[in-house]
């Protein structure tokens, strides 16, 4: 089966971004694919690289970046959720004039073209949902 | 292989979070690669549909507005929770053009009927 995930949930508050790091993990691990992992809106706080964990609790950064490079996941963040949230890459942190560029290698920035693409293409789209 | 269809889910209210928003900003995506969702407002999702959205004093854009740009990008239908009108004491006189509320069974039916459900 061919999955498309979309994350919305935040990683800093709930529990909804970790559970998508586990479906992707349980899918992957048998022997489903993930076309790609699409973070949006308060979940692209997931490719933060500046994000500190505190002791003894799980960091969900870490783990998806972990989870990408074991599985060449791809995982995108929406341009827009992450700029105004100072998700930068380099591209984006010379095209703005911002000192520090924030986001984790193993995340790439990208428009909502392609969460479409990806939704278009997959045989199952899973919404790891936010809350207001 | 014709292309799947996209129901569009959403269930909470316009300013108190970005979720309203980025659930339109990802059906005007889907619509400008010409593969326009369907609409589906939920619960305290139907509040979006106001009319008379003055956002200004709280430094963001009239979310009604940019509902009502909807048509221009091919989404002319917007589903709504008709028990959620109700509960919210509105009337169809204060929803957009293209609304249509539609009952319990009217929905399981158009969650049945979508191959892909996004949920905001």
């Amino acid at each position: 089966m061919n999955y498309a995930l979309l994350v919305l949930a935040s990683p800093f508050s709930g529990t909804g971004s970790l559970t998508a790091a586990r479906f992707a993990e349980a899918a992957l691990g048998r022997g489903h694919h993930i076309a790609r992992v699409f973070f949006l809106d308060q979940g692209v706080g997931a490719g933060m690289a500046t994000a500190v964990s505190p002791q003894g609790e799980a960091d969900p950064v870490a783990r998806w970046a972990d989870l990408a490079a074991r599985h060449d996941l791809e995982l995108v963040l929406c341009v827009s959720s992450a700029l105004k949230r100072g998700l930068l890459d380099d591209t984006e942190a010379a095209r703005y004039e911002r000192e520090a560029h924030t986001v984790h290698p193993a995340f790439e920035i990208g428009g909502l073209g392609l969460l479409v693409e990806a939704t278009a293409q997959a045989d199952r789209v899973v919404t790891f949902g936010g809350s207001a | 292989m014709s292309a799947p269809s996209v129901l569009l889910v959403t269930r909470h209210a316009p300013y108190g979070a970005s979720l309203a928003r980025s659930a339109l900003d990802a059906a005007l995506a889907a619509a400008a690669f010409d593969r326009p969702p369907t609409l589906l407002f939920l619960g305290d999702g139907v509040l979006q549909l106001l009319p008379g959205q003055d956002a200004s004093g709280i430094g963001t854009r009239s979310h009604r507005r940019v509902l009502d740009s909807l048509p221009l990008y091919g989404i002319d239908t917007l589903y709504v929770d008709s028990q959620a009108l109700a509960g919210h004491d509105l009337t169809a006189a204060d929803l957009p053009p293209g609304a249509r509320p539609v009952d319990d069974a009217a929905i399981r039916a158009l969650l049945a009927g979508h191959d892909h459900i996004l949920g905001f």
